[in-house]
């Protein structure tokens, strides 16, 4: 049978790197204002950026309301483009019949007057703006200023992408909970003085656990898997598609293998556990579409012993040797190494003829798999 | 050479003359690469062309060029291509906002323009939606649309409604998917006396294309005009902005187009070629796409987040854990659905390596398909607003005018493709799938793209319609065979329909069909035979309950299907007897390897 010496992988790696160059880009979601400069360190906290985000416009039909044609608008109106008004603040009024009738439109929130529209007869009242500030998210350095629209903050550190998070940003002080990856996270385990903390767990974390870590006030959790109707439950909503960041949940959730009950790679368990009492930024924000997003665990290092550059997996090339997690179910989590990548196709239990990958596992057992349902650890 | 640059995959198909004849000569695949490292659509092109090349040994990519280069035209023996041309659902495909006036006429009338061009309708805001102003600017203040389209009033008729629906838009100011600084494109497709007003309130903030009126009688609906601007918007923006395509929109032919549209272009011209009725599917990664082409009217859909990698966790949320376990025909949990499913969902490239896993996956398909037809039939039906003349009887009939103009047993063919159907490693997988899902009724063909290269042949033909046609016909279509059953509802086991099969040697071949069965025949594509049904009196094949039908039909690589499971199809309740039935069925069918079969069966 003909072989290749490599071939890419169709899943890339999620990345686990004990030591490399760290960047990220904080970018305004409109242009604002950079507040920090090259060079200057900052903290998880420290605000680096903000701008000003537009308020909530409401239209007020007032036309409609005082029932008078639209293009009286005008002269019924109490208030000009760009007058500020404040809620419950009379905006228009219409009188007839010596005041018999009286009629009056109320502003209903305070803002300012933005538009009138004579074609319609509406008056739009846009709340006032709120900034929007922006941390470093990472203890680092500002590598770089993009003027009015981003910082850059570099650090060393310890980097661990997850394969599905939920909610935003945090950060806290490592404390591993569990003595090995494959233990499950109970609620025993969390205690009152995890508060504040990121705590990390095995396999599993139980239902349980995610309800206790939330009234603890825990800031991340990181563990291989959850059941997906545990984390519906905790969530109270349904998952449809891997797009996730924006969860209302108390703290971050990491897991770093998928769903179910997983043991944690030995790889990601072993960085942890290295660097508990270490402080570490996570984010659970994901979106498995193209430009894929995973979850991180980045925990920056005071100083730099020596100078490394940035270690990338490239473009993802499996080589004879590779060491391969494979990622589907029967052998799901299975570690080994790649001993053949033949040409031709093979047709596997479904019958389906596919690329494989022969690859040793820990055991001694040769497995052939299709070479999509492997990512590359190390190579 | 053309290319699909799909959401999870990038798909290369090889075309070339042989022996006179235009056929396929390869395929190659290789990861989308529009994510980190890599981010540049251009390199995972590279990859799967070069497995073209590997597997041909036809030199295609010029190596002297550190971009990706092809070398053009072709050189003689084994170097060079005339023309490479491709598609693209890559980055989410076109996504799109609709806003209309009316919700079940202008509103509907742009939907099916945006859904023309093949993009995914992000939301449908009408001023009668049931939303108030404050609800509508907040909808559209966290929704990131590539195109707007913005539609309402007849011509000549009242401006208020549209130019509300525009100030509400230009006060909620959406922000486009890609760039802060880039302005959102809006389409305005309504009230020609309205352009200006329209112009004055949106311009500061939005790029307003104005094209003729959608609607600008409510007799009538003109799509074209505003479906052609959107297209060219999402060649000049969105494709723009998507990672590498400024490299690949100067290697290719002719224009890009999304998927979608290169998919749908063949099912039209299919139909068109044949004069015949069709229905079309393309179960992709992120969406599902169904086609029709019913008495000469063609119509669209995508049906955003039903999909089979990416999108295939809300496959299982809006079907349920139930509806797709009721194809399984063995014991399996919720939870191991939800863990198999969920896990694709976030390693989207990976395959089903054991039997039990890609009969899950199929379970899913047929939900998947069925959702998205449901979407296609609510769009598929007469214009709204409509004053119509009316007899007595209309008014019995009432309800069903407002229906969809999709008649079943008036369907002549039903065409499959996308990822998951062209690899199913049977044919017979896919047959069933689309029979299950789609549930036709009378005779119905079902055909199938051998490998997925339906939305390559729709990009080729708009420079070479003739050289697509001839490898449609002869290398793209599968003819998978017929499907005969009858709407109506029995006893199990009860007789459904006798039926007498005629070939063309005078061999007769006389059947009875009982309630809950099905009855394979093998019976190739290149054989005509002649089928009679003679249903009881509870069951409809396409003359009227009990009446006898007789068609002349034609077989395929899987054959004759008499489907006696009735419509909708029965399925037990008690989960036992759901096994035993689907097992049947699956054996019938030669759906998987017996052994399986009789293994799953042995566990009951």
């Amino acid at each position: 049978m003909k072989a290749s010496k490599e071939s890419f992988a169709y899943t890339p790696g999620l990345r686990i790197t004990p030591y490399t160059y760290i960047r990220r880009v904080r970018s305004l979601p409109l242009k604002g204002e950079i507040l920090v400069n090259k060079g200057e360190h900052v903290n998880f906290d420290t605000v680096v950026a903000r701008c000003c985000i537009e308020g909530m416009p409401h239209i007020v039909k007032v036309a409609e309301l005082l029932n008078i044609d639209t293009e009286e608008t005008m002269r019924y109106l109490l208030k000009k483009k760009g007058d500020p008004v404040r809620r419950g603040e009379v905006i228009a009024r219409y009188r007839a019949l010596f005041g018999l009738i009286n009629k009056t439109v109320v502003a209903e929130v305070d803002g300012f007057v933005e538009n009138i529209n004579e074609i319609t007869g509406h008056v739009t009242i846009r709340e006032p703006s709120k900034f929007l500030e922006l941390t470093a998210y990472i203890k680092g350095t500002v590598d770089e200023v993009i003027p009015n629209e981003a910082a850059v903050i570099g650090t060393y550190g310890a980097f661990i992408q997850g394969i599905i998070g939920f909610a935003g940003e945090n950060f806290g002080e490592l404390r591993i909970a569990v003595s090995n990856p494959q233990e499950a996270l109970e609620a025993s385990m969390i205690t009152e003085s995890d508060a504040g903390k990121i705590v990390v767990g095995g396999s599993l974390v139980t239902y349980e656990a995610l309800e206790k870590a939330s009234k603890v006030k825990v800031k991340g959790i990181v563990v291989g898997g959850a059941k997906m109707e545990d984390l519906e439950k905790i969530l109270k909503t349904r998952i449809g598609v891997a797009i996730t960041g924006r969860e209302n949940l108390d703290y971050t959730l990491i897991l770093t293998e998928g769903f179910g009950k997983l043991p944690m790679s030995e790889a990601a368990f072993k960085i942890l556990k290295e660097n508990e009492g270490r402080v570490a930024a996570v984010n659970g924000a994901t979106q498995v579409r193209a430009g894929v997003l995973r979850p991180e665990i980045i925990i920056p290092f005071e100083k730099s012993k020596h100078r490394e550059e940035k270690e990338e997996l490239g473009e993802g090339k499996m080589k004879v040797g590779s060491i391969v997690r494979i990622i589907r179910f029967p052998y799901f989590g299975a570690v080994g190494k790649v001993v053949e990548l033949p040409i031709e196709l093979h047709r596997i239990e479904t019958e389906s003829p596919v690329r494989v990958v022969k690859v040793e596992l820990a055991d001694g057992r040769v497995v052939t798999v299709p070479r999509a349902n492997v990512e590359i650890i190390a190579e | 050479m053309a290319t699909d640059v799909g959401s999870t995959t990038t798909k290369a198909r090889f075309f070339g003359k042989v022996d006179g004849e235009w056929r396929f000569l390869s395929s190659g695949e290789a990861p989308t690469t529009v994510e980190k490292p890599v981010e540049d659509v251009t390199m995972g092109i590279r990859n799967a062309v070069r497995e073209v090349e590997e597997l041909t040994g036809h030199q295609i990519i010029d190596y002297s060029s550190r971009e990706l280069k092809f070398i053009m035209p072709y050189q003689g023996g084994k170097k060079g291509i005339d023309v490479y041309v491709s598609t693209s659902s890559a980055g989410g495909g076109l996504q799109m906002l609709v806003e209309g006036v009316v919700k079940t006429i202008t509103a509907e009338s742009a939907q099916r323009a945006a859904l023309g061009a093949g993009a995914i309708v992000m939301d449908v805001l009408s001023v009668d939606d049931g939303r108030d102003t404050y609800e509508k600017i907040n909808t559209l203040r966290f929704l990131r649309p590539d195109i707007v389209l913005l539609a309402g009033g007849v011509d000549g008729g009242t401006k208020t409604h549209v130019l509300e629906m525009a100030e509400i838009l230009a006060m909620a100011k959406p922000r486009p998917r890609f760039e802060i600084e880039f302005r959102l494109p809006v389409v305005y497709a309504g009230n020609k006396d309205a352009r200006e007003d329209v112009k004055k309130i949106l311009e500061e903030n939005f790029d307003v294309r104005i094209t003729e009126n959608l609607r600008p009688t409510i007799e009538m609906e003109r799509v074209e005009p505003a479906r052609d601007t959107i297209l060219q918007l999402f060649m000049e923006h969105v494709m723009a902005h998507a990672p590498g395509y400024e490299k690949l929109k100067k290697l290719v032919s002719t224009s890009i187009m999304p998927t979608p549209a290169g998919e749908g272009m063949m099912v039209r011209r299919f139909s068109e070629l044949k004069g015949v009725n069709s229905i079309g599917v393309g179960l992709g990664g992120a969406t599902t796409n169904v086609y029709s082409c019913f008495d000469g009217r063609f119509l669209r859909t995508v049906s955003a987040n039903l999909g089979m990698s990416y999108s295939v966790g809300n496959v299982l949320k809006e079907a349920g854990v139930e509806n797709a376990k009721k194809w399984v025909p063995f014991a399996v949990s919720a939870e191991e659905i939800m863990s198999i499913v969920y896990n694709k969902m976030i390693r989207p490239t990976t395959i089903p390596m054991t039997l039990e896993d890609l009969v899950i996956e199929h379970a899913l398909a047929r939900e998947s398909i069925k959702m998205a037809f449901n979407h296609h039939k609510y769009l598929a039906r007469e214009l709204k607003g409509l004053k119509r003349e009316r007899t007595i009887s209309d008014i019995f009939e009432e309800v069903k005018a407002e229906e969809t103009y999709i008649d079943l047993f008036r369907l002549d063919y039903i065409i499959g493709t996308g990822g998951l159907l062209s690899r199913a490693p049977r044919r017979n997988q896919s047959m069933m799938i689309l029979t299950d899902a789609f549930q036709p009724v009378g005779f119905t063909a079902l055909v199938q793209d051998s490998v997925f290269m339906m939305p390559h042949l729709g990009v080729l033909s708009t420079i070479h319609p003739e050289i697509a046609l001839e490898i449609f016909e002869k290398e793209c279509l599968i003819y998978l065979g017929t499907v005969i059953a009858g709407s109506g509802r029995d006893k199990v086991g009860a007789e459904m329909a006798k039926i007498t099969v005629e070939y063309g040697d005078g061999k007769k071949e006389n059947l009875t069909l009982q309630f809950g069965k099905i009855i394979r025949l093998e019976v190739p594509h290149e054989t005509e035979v002649r089928v009679t049904v003679s249903p009881s009196r509870n069951f409809n094949f396409g003359a009227g309950f009990g009446r006898t039908v007789s068609r002349a039909v034609r077989g395929g690589v899987v054959g004759l299907v008499f489907d006696g499971r009735g419509r909708p199809i029965y399925v037990p309740e008690d989960e036992k007897e759901r096994c035993r039935m689907l097992l049947d069925w699956y054996m019938s069918m030669n759906l998987y390897p017996k052994e399986k079969i009789e293994e799953w069966r042995s566990k009951l």
